[in-house]
This record gives C-alpha cells, structure tokens and sequence, in this order.
C-alpha cells in the first residue's frame, strides 16, 4: 500500500490521549462515546438477561410456583423495556454506528460531536427513570403500554417507566440525526454514495427510521402519562375515547423500530462476509437500495401487531398484503450474502460463525414473520409463544448475533488486541446452539396453543418448555463467556495491528487503536468500496494520502 | 459568507403583511356558513400561511434539494400515519356482508 | 468571501473543512430536527383529526368556547415575532450589532406576550370548568356526548401546551442568543446560532398557524 500509515503503533491513541474519569465522561471524541455506550448497553443486557432467567426458570414448572402472577407480569414487561430501548435499540447504532461511521467516511468526527456526548447522557438520564421504575414496584403493562391498562387500571409505576422510553427515544433521535448529517456532509473527497461501505448505506436507512419515526412514540408515550396523571380519556373507552388509536400510534414506530434494530447488523454482516469471503459483495446496489426499501417499506406495515384487536378486516387484509412486501428486501440481502459467499475464499474466524449463524436465525425468524403477517394464520398463533419465538429469532438470532459479530470483528480496531480465538469460537457455538434450544420448542408450544404472558400452563406444555429453559442456561454461558475472554484481552491479548484481518475499508487504515482525530490527513478515495482483488492481489492503490 | 440569494427586507415585510391580511381572511370565513368547504378553506389559508412562512422566513426556497426533500418526506409520512390509520377507522362500519363497490 | 483568520481561528471546529461545510452541516442537522419535530407535533394532529372525524358535534362545542379575538391576536402576535426574528438574523448577517440586538429584544417580547396572552385563555378555561382532569365541567348547547368534549379539551392543552413549552424553550434560546450577541460573538462571517435559532423559532410559529384554525375556528358560526 503506498500510503504513509505507520505500521508500528504510534504511542498516542484515542484510548490514552487524556486520562481521568473526566476525559471520559466530557469527551466529544466518537470512538470514547461508543465505548461508554458499550458499557452502559451491556450493563442493561445483562439485566435483561436477569430477567430472562427468572422468567425461564418460573416457567420450568406448570404451576405459577416461582413469583406471583403480577410479579410475573412486570419480569415479562421489564425484560422487553430494558432489552428493547435499553439495550437493541442503541446496540449497534450507537456503539459501532459512533465508532465506525466518521472512520469509514474519512471524517475526524461525527457533524455535531458534543449533541454525540448529549445522546448518551439523556440515554442515561432516561434509563434512571427506568432503573427508577423497576426498583420502586416495577411495570406490568408489558414493553407495549396498552391502554386502558397503563392509562387508568394499572398500579405500577407507569409514569416514571414511560418518562424514561420518552427521554431515551431522544437519543436515539440525535443519533441518528448525527449519523444522517454526518454521511450526507463529511464524507472525504472521492467517496460517492457507490462508493461507501454498505455498512454506511446500512446506518443511513436506519437513521431515517430514527429520525422519522421516534418522535411518533415520544408524543404517544407524553399522551399516555398525561392521561395517566389527568385522566383525560383520549384512549379510554370508558371516557369516550379509543384504545386502539394508542395502538396505532405506538406501532407507527415500533414497527419500524424493529428495523432499527436489525438493519446495523445487516451492514455488520454485508462488511463480515465480504471480508471473509475475499470477495465484494454481490449486488451491492440491491443490497444499499434494500436497506433505503426496508426503511420506508417498514412505515407501512404497523397494525400486522393489531388484527385481532379490534381494526377492521379490510384495513387488515391492506396491511397484511404490504407486510409481504416489506419481507421482499430483506430477502434481497440474503440471497446476495449467499451470493457472495459462492466462489469466496471462506476462513472460519469468529465473526464469520456469526455471520453463518446470522443468515440461518435470520432466515427463520424473518419467514415466520411472513407467516404472521397472513391474517387467517396471526388468528391462531397471535400472543402465543408462536410469535415470542418469531421475534426472538429475529432480534436474538439476528440482531444480537449480529452485534457478537460486530464486536467480534471491530474488538481489534477498537481496543489494539486480539481476543483468544478458541475462546470465542467455543462460546458462538454455545450461542447457537442454546439459542436454538431455548426458542425453537416455542415455535411448537405456540403452534400448540400455549398463550404469551402467561406465568403457568398446562401440564403437557411442560416439556418443550423445560428444553427451553435448559436451552436459556447454554445461551447464559455463551454470553457470559465473552464478558471474560474480552475483559483478559484487555491486559494479555496479543497486539492486533492496524489490519489483523486484511479488510477493506478505511477504518483498516488507521492504527489499531486509532488516534483522536482518526486520520492526520483526510484520504482521498480513488477505487470502488470491497477492493479485496486489489488487496489480495500484488498490488495495492487503494487509497491515497492527500498531502 | 453563502453562495445563494437571500429575501430582501422589502420582500419579508411583503410576506408579513401577507400573513396578516390571511390570517383575518381566515377568521372573516370562518364566520360564514360554508358548510364543509369551511375547514378546506381554513386548512388551504393555513397552507398558503405556512409555505409562506416556509419557503420565505425560514428561506427553504435558496435551500439545497436535499433539505426540501426532508421537509416534503415528513409531510408524506405524516399524511402516511394519518392516512392508513384512517384506512381503519373508516372501514369498521363495513360488515362481509356489504359490498362497497356496488 | 474568503473567511478570515480570526473569524476561521474563534469558530471553525476541527472535524470542518471550512465555515462553509460548518454552517451547510449546522443548516441541514437543524432542518432534520424540525423534521423530528413534525413528526412529535404531528402524532398529535393526527389524534386530533382522527377524533374530529368521528366526534364533530362535540368538537364544534369545544371550539365555540375558545376565545377567538384572544387566538387571532396571539396568531398575529407570532406571525410579527417572526418578522422581526427574520430582520435579526438580517441584521447579524450584516454585522449590526444594534440592531440585531433591538430585533432579538422584539422577538422575545413578543414571544413572552404570546405566553401571557395564553396565560389569559388557560385561566379563562379554569374559571368555566373546562380542566380535563382537574375540575371538568360542560355545559353548552349542542348535540353532543360530554366525554367526546373533554377528549377535545384534553388534545387542546395537549397540543397548546406542547406549542407553549417549545415557545418558552424559544425564548431561552433568543436569551442565550442576546448574551452571546452583546459579547460580539457574532460576525458576517459567523452567525449560524442566530440562523439556526431563527429556524426554529419559526418552526413553533408554523405550529401554531395549524393550531389556530384546527381549535378555534372549527365553525364559529353557528345557526342556533
């Protein structure tokens, strides 16, 4: 490569630029603010994971044996608030959406690094009221806040619980602003749009959802405290109002937020899988159009969570036939990962076993999905375990999976060391295989009729749900692994180097860690994105130093 | 300094003098009897009042393609919510047994 | 015009090419967020319509008590606080320090007369019973389900409530825009925050140029 990169690492890197708590916590460098994301997010993974744990060991038994019927109710809500806007939601945008975003662009930063630093503060500041929620009696309205229930009957802490998702939408709301502004305006001369790594195209699409999206939830979720605290009746049909209309307006975006969630690690596997298939990704104007396809496809699908609540079977039959077709560009991209890897120079390192588990979880949950949105089968299987397996699938087999490989691929780049690589392989295969324990007998304790929510049931459901809960513990392992193996990285993993993978890219050409300002000169690009043939071949052009 | 062109004073005051003498149009009609063309009018003067205000005060007539394209897509998926929310609500009086296209 | 040294050296941040990018960058981020702000005020207005579809009667009974001198001259009052943000930022462009002080001065007074004046109409509102919540009581000719008005009240301090807090949060930002602008912080080469303050400030005027004929002219007349 005819560059002026240093191949040694240069003494000075945005790790230990400034030391103290308040060079961390006053920081507007990007990659620090990703890394206090990371922290924070697994923090609340794990105690999602907790209250996954009870749930699963409360449903060993047939009988409601473990917590109380209420109690159970507010483990089930908890753990879908804390994983969804606690954890998925932020994941991947905001830890390596921060991190990657400017480096892949040739920028020094994001557009506004400081409303960067006040993204995570207000997420924080929302997950205290969360935090605040749970500790004072918790919430048990479910993640989904129907109404009447949370309005007027519940005696949980509602209001505090929605003030928290309220202030925490708001950062996701700059985060995603910063990202749009951030690829439209700074990337380095050369990089068109064709240009840019699909990865980028992938945090675009999805910062439009962010931003087009959020806000919707933030006013429904301010309606639903102020009906709380005023009882004023717009979603009580006791007072005149229409508890359905909450239900659109809160599927208007958490439908799409489930694209938020899956769409980052859909650029995390198009990056993956060329890198360790040697090879440009197949069809990468398909794959960047469907990312934009699913962004605004997936405005338009919302009340497939509503057909048996009340809409009409009209309104229901036009969103189940636009349900199908949002299924259409998610299933462009993994035909074209698929394609990509055909002829590909394959290496098994960890993150590609993430990337394979990825497309087959995906591929699953994202079908039963099609099947939930044809009306006459969502009739039998809706708030049945059929529909946590769908989306657990989705988010966990998917989304989950994907962030292990993201952080997989970029631990190197962010922290200068290499995690152990038996380690790692051990705990993705007991990742696999746990998740798919845990969540594939719910597909047939759904099909058979065993309800959601529920904290007992039927003696013959008792099976399925005991291999589900062995599955629960495999997968507990396979998370906690990491936490280990990363954390001994830290102090005894071997250096990385700039480019331990040999991946194209222009965050690979920057030291391992990067300095503060990433690139001392901003690059020029000259050659097309996933250069691979140019990388593996004898001779390398593929970006230029401007000087 | 910007490259495009800016309103002059003389067109901003124009435009506020403008807003006024809609604003009392609007207020004038709304005393009429009307009957449903009433809120077209008000909604069609709200309009014109905001564009007004849109592509003059705020100067997204000198601003880049990209901005007005995020303005008019908020508008779209605005009238996207509204619009298939009401594909519900004004189809729940239809039973299997009425036809509408009949 | 080429920026100046000083101009580029107090204001250019480091992740910019030049004051340009900066100001285009600052320009689009604040459009985006106006755009998140059509969307928040915009879930509201489509409650609001989806309710006035199905509950007209009890709409037209709740917009009969809305005063609408006091509406009509607050739609005024905010219509001429925008022009005089629009000369503020005239001004700052032209490195008028004076006037762009007057102009900013304007704007807030004109903005604070706004509040007040819906101060009047809140209290209006409480003094006959018209409180969701905290001492509701209808009464008023009309064929019309009691509950379906205070569904409409309730969305009328909802959405004017929102619309105020955005106005007093305006107003701390032209606050903040008149310290800065008597420290000279701001040049022809430099006056982004008032542009972008100013875009705002006319964004919660768009708001209420909806609001006015949504709540308060659903149909004043009436026929008895």
């Amino acid at each position: 490569m005819e560059t002026a990169i240093q191949t040694t690492e240069p003494k000075k890197n945005y790790l230990n630029a400034e030391y103290g708590v308040m060079s961390w916590l006053l920081t507007t460098d990007h990659k620090r603010i990703a890394l206090l994301y990371l922290g924070s997010i697994t923090a609340f993974f794990f105690l999602g994971g907790f209250f996954a744990m009870l749930i699963r060991l409360e449903l060993l038994t047939p009988a409601g044996d473990l917590v109380l019927s209420d109690t159970y109710n507010k483990l089930f809500t908890m753990h879908g608030v804390v994983m969804i806007f606690l954890f998925l939601i932020p994941s991947v945008p905001a830890v390596f959406g921060n991190f990657l975003v400017p480096m892949m662009i040739g920028a020094k930063d994001l557009a506004f690094p400081k409303l960067n630093l006040a993204s995570w503060y207000i997420f924080i500041i929302g997950a205290g009221f969360i935090l605040y929620a749970i500790v004072t009696g918790g919430l048990d309205t479910g993640w989904t806040f129907y109404t009447p229930y949370s309005t007027t009957y519940s005696n949980s802490n509602v209001v505090a619980a929605a003030l928290g998702v309220f202030i925490t939408g708001f950062s996701s709301i700059f985060t995603g602003l910063n990202i749009m502004v951030t690829v439209h305006r700074m990337r380095a001369p050369g990089l068109t749009w064709r240009r840019l790594p699909l990865f980028i195209w992938a945090h675009y699409a999805t910062s439009v959802i962010m931003v087009l999206g959020t806000p919707v939830l933030a006013i429904t979720i301010v309606l639903v405290a102020l009906e709380r605290l005023f009882h004023f009746g717009i979603f009580d049909a006791r007072l005149g109002g229409d508890p359905l209309l909450f239900q659109h307006l809160f599927w208007f975006y958490s439908h799409p937020a489930v694209y938020i969630m899956i769409l980052p690690t859909m650029g995390v596997m198009s990056e993956v899988i060329a890198c360790f298939s040697r090879k440009r990704p197949f069809g990468y104007d398909f794959i960047a159009m469907s990312s934009v396809a699913i962004a605004v496809l997936g405005f338009l699908v919302w009340a497939h969570h509503m057909y048996v609540a009340g809409i009409s079977t009209y309104a229901a039959m036009i969103f189940s036939l636009l349900t199908f077709f949002v299924a259409i560009p998610s299933a462009v991209k993994v035909f074209n990962w698929t394609a990509t890897l055909y002829k590909g120079s394959i290496t098994f390192e960890t993150p590609m076993l993430y990337a394979f588990a990825f497309i087959g979880l995906f591929t699953i949950g994202g079908l039963t999905g099609v099947f939930l949105g044809a009306v006459g089968i969502d009739l039998h299987v809706t708030d049945t375990y059929f529909v946590v397996a769908h989306f657990h699938y989705v988010m966990v087999g998917g989304a989950v999976t994907g962030f292990m490989c993201a952080l997989h691929f970029w631990w190197p780049k962010m922290t200068g060391k290499m995690y152990p690589e038996a380690f790692a392989k051990l705990s993705a295969v007991l990742v696999f295989v746990g998740f798919n324990l845990t969540f594939f007998p719910q597909f047939l304790l759904g099909y058979m009729g065993m309800p959601r929510r529920y904290h007992a049931y039927p003696p013959e459901f008792q099976v399925l749900n005991v291999l589900s809960t062995a599955g629960a513990s495999i997968l507990a392992v396979g998370f906690l692994m990491p936490m280990i193996y990363f954390a001994w990285s830290l102090r005894y993993g071997k250096d990385a180097g700039p480019n331990p993978y040999n991946a194209a890219g222009l965050e690979w050409q920057t030291s391992s860690p990067p300095t503060t300002f990433n690139f001392e000169e901003t690059p020029v690009v000259t050659s097309e994105a996933y250069n691979y043939d140019e990388i593996d071949g004898t001779t390398q052009k593929g970006v230029e130093v401007a000087g | 300094m910007s490259e495009h062109a800016h309103p002059t004073v003389k067109t901003f005051i124009a435009v506020w003098a403008a807003l006024l003498v809609l604003t009392a149009l609007t207020v004038f009609v709304a005393t009429l009897d009307l009957g449903p063309f009433n809120a077209i009018v008000a909604l069609t003067i709200a309009t014109v009042k905001a564009l007004l205000v849109m592509l003059f005060f705020m100067e997204l007539r000198y601003s880049t393609a990209l901005t007005k394209v995020a303005v008019i897509s908020a508008v779209f998926f605005l009238f996207l919510l509204v619009g298939l929310t009401l594909s519900d609500y004004l189809t729940r009086g239809w039973s299997a047994y009425f036809n509408p296209f009949r | 015009m080429p920026d100046s040294e000083i101009a580029v050296q107090h204001n250019l941040k480091h992740h910019f090419a030049d004051l340009e990018q900066q100001r285009e960058t600052s320009t689009f981020g604040m459009w985006l967020f106006l755009v998140t702000e059509i969307m928040f005020f915009g879930g509201m207005f489509a409650t609001y319509l989806i309710y006035r579809l199905s509950y007209y009667n009890a709409w037209v009974a709740g917009s009969q008590t809305m005063e609408i001198q006091l509406g009509a001259i607050n739609t005024a009052v905010l219509i001429c606080s925008s022009l005089t943000m629009v000369l503020a930022v005239h001004f700052a462009k032209l490195g008028n320090r004076k006037l762009t002080t007057l102009c900013l001065i304007l704007t807030l007074v004109l903005g604070l007369s706004f509040l007040g004046i819906k101060g009047v109409e809140y209290h209006g509102h409480w003094v006959h019973h018209e409180v969701p919540g905290l001492n509701f009581h209808f009464e008023h000719e009309g064929n019309y389900d009691p509950r379906q008005v205070m569904i409409f009240f309730s969305l009328y301090f909802a959405m004017t409530g929102m619309h105020a807090v955005h106005m007093i949060i305006g107003a701390g930002l032209l606050t903040w825009l008149l310290i800065a602008n008597g420290r000279g912080r701001f040049t022809p080469e430099y006056n982004t925050p008032v542009e972008m303050v100013g875009l705002y400030w006319h964004f919660v005027d768009l708001v209420w140029i909806y609001l006015f004929p949504l709540l308060y002219l659903i149909s004043h007349h009436h026929n008895g």
